[in-house]
């Protein structure tokens, strides 16, 4: 199986503080890869490079072989890569579909598209396919509501929604289940399962360890900006560096 | 009609294009304050190229597209500037740019400086009327298309606009220009309203009053700058006519007065505009499904 991503050696300063520190690891196309570690770790500021938040000091990052170290934040949904964020970063005043339509946006990027009256033609093709993605999640019951007013579980599985409908090849997943109950964490699971049967690899920031069990592969663990493990689930429960990392080690001197 | 009536109706018109003008950018997140500047920028281009005794005589089909057209243009090299500052400093960014730009005018002989400037072809509502509507119409198309849908996503996040592709800076330059257009349109048909122009029309208290249209109104919809312009110009002439008929003090003297306090009411009511889009719903019912209808 190919990779999707590659990170060679990629590193990240802000100031003196070296927060990203040589790290390098694959993501094979169509896994589902999960990105832990303690809080301060780096998960985010990962993504922030991935997605072009953030310039890569040193280092670099391919997706499906090619470098896309260089390339701006505003391509790179061009070349497949999409994200959902840690905190909810849906537009509030636009409706659950304008938001979807948000995602859709390189895909409909032409001038022409730009001035056809979407909002006044409710039948066009682009509102119909965004229905159709939110009846897949099982979140037809809100299409034109303002997401401001919605429960913090739905605006949660919309982000998801927004991301996955520009057809990434990637989707960077920043903490999906944080603040989701169990029936909202089971649903979200369904969703990513699905997308992730037709073809999305899936990189996904979490805390809860459940959840990753359920849903990845694959683990990579960083601390304080380095990456201490790789392995399945299972193996990095039982990794002694990953235990210390969480828990702290035999030679602290907490007492 | 009578001719206070059509006066009201004039008003009114020139009132919501140019509460259009301010719209559009601030429905893309941009708070301007300098409505008055590209006001001045249309009346007096058109005013120098439709009057016949001091201008160039040319016909108003012309002149009043091409000082629309001009003040677009003005808007379009004053927004790379301009976008660069944000919030309160956008505020005082376009302060100052219709400053200047009054400063200028002014100090222009040609366009008669302090003394103003005639305007001699006069034109009724036949002209304003459509084309207050045709504004109308684009303002509400415009919000419906796709451009419309980037500038209100960048009202609510610019960054997360830009990594779902939308070209920001595009787009913000976009319906900064189309402001200045419309703002210039708005000068340009002042004009042939009142047939005289001076500088002095359109000062600081003017791009307040406009932004409030817009603020008050609300920036989430279309129907906010209508209803904005219609409210502020409705209002006083509503408080004159209880003045008129009852002779109470608060509504003659105190006009404004009681207006002020039913601005301030409305901030304290409706912080984001009267037509907020949870209202228009409630108005028309279209989206909400029954089972999601709150019963408390």
């Amino acid at each position: 199986m190919s990779n999707v991503l590659n990170l060679t050696s990629v590193e990240k300063s802000f100031g003196g503080l070296k927060v990203i520190d040589n790290v390098s690891f694959n993501v094979k196309k169509g896994s589902r890869t999960a990105l832990i570690g303690p809080n301060g770790a780096g998960k985010t500021t990962i993504f922030n490079l991935l997605s072009g938040i953030y310039e890569v000091d040193s280092g670099n990052i391919s997706l499906d072989n090619n470098d896309i170290t260089q390339i701006p934040a505003r391509k790179r949904i061009n070349i497949g890569m999409s994200r959902s964020f840690q905190n909810i970063r849906l537009m509030p005043h636009l409706s659950t579909i304008e938001n979807v339509m948000l995602g859709q946006h390189h895909l409909a990027n032409s001038a022409r598209e730009n001035f056809f009256p979407l909002g006044l033609i409710k039948t066009n093709k682009w509102a119909k396919l965004a229905e159709q993605s939110l009846i897949e999640a099982g979140l037809d019951t809100y299409p034109g509501q303002v997401v401001s007013e919605l429960p913090y579980g739905v605006q949660k599985r919309i982000e998801v929604v927004r991301a996955l409908v520009s057809n990434p090849k990637l989707l960077l997943l920043d903490e999906p289940a944080a603040g989701l109950n169990s029936t909202e964490t089971k649903e979200l699971q369904i969703l990513l399962e699905k997308a992730s049967s037709s073809g999305t690899t899936l990189l996904v920031v979490e805390h809860d360890m459940n959840f990753v069990r359920n849903l990845c592969q694959h683990v990579v663990v960083l601390n304080f900006g380095r990456k201490i493990f790789e392995g399945t689930p299972d193996e990095v429960s039982r990794d002694p560096q990953v235990l210390e990392a969480y828990l702290g080690g035999n030679d602290n001197n907490a007492s | 009609m009578s001719a206070y009536m059509t006066g009201i109706i004039i008003i009114l018109c020139l009132n919501i294009i140019i509460a259009y003008s301010v719209f559009l950018p601030a429905a893309a997140g941009q708070l301007n304050l300098g409505a008055a500047g590209f006001m001045i920028i249309g009346a007096y281009t058109d005013a120098y190229l439709s009057s016949a005794d001091e201008g160039l005589g040319l016909p108003i089909a012309l002149t009043i597209p091409v000082a629309a057209l001009f003040t677009g243009l003005v808007g379009f090299l004053m927004s790379f500037p301009i976008l660069r500052t944000r919030g309160v400093y956008m505020i005082l960014a376009t302060f100052a740019f219709a400053e200047i730009v009054a400063g200028i005018v002014l100090n222009m002989e040609i366009v008669g400086g302090a003394s103003g400037f005639p305007v001699t072809t006069h034109t009724e509502l036949e002209v304003l009327l459509p084309v207050t509507v045709v504004v109308v119409l684009f303002g509400f198309y415009l919000i419906s298309t796709r451009f419309g849908l980037s500038m209100r996503s960048i009202h609510d996040d610019e960054n997360v606009s830009l990594l779902f592709g939308v070209n920001t800076h595009l787009v913000k330059v976009g319906a900064f220009t189309i402001g200045a257009f419309l703002g210039g349109l708005a000068g340009a048909l002042y004009g042939h309203q009142f047939d005289y122009i001076e500088v002095q029309n359109w000062g600081i208290l003017f791009s307040i009053y406009v932004l409030l249209y817009v603020l008050i109104g609300g920036t989430q919809t279309p129907w906010g700058p209508l209803v904005g312009a219609m409210f502020f110009t409705f209002i006083p002439e509503i408080l004159r006519a209880i003045g008129d008929a009852t002779g109470i003090e608060l509504f003659t003297e105190l006009r404004f007065a009681a207006f002020g306090v039913i601005i301030v009411g409305m901030m304290v009511l409706r912080p984001e505009g009267i037509m907020t889009r949870t209202f228009l719903e409630l108005l028309f019912r279209k989206s909400i499904p029954k089972s999601n209808i709150k019963l408390s």
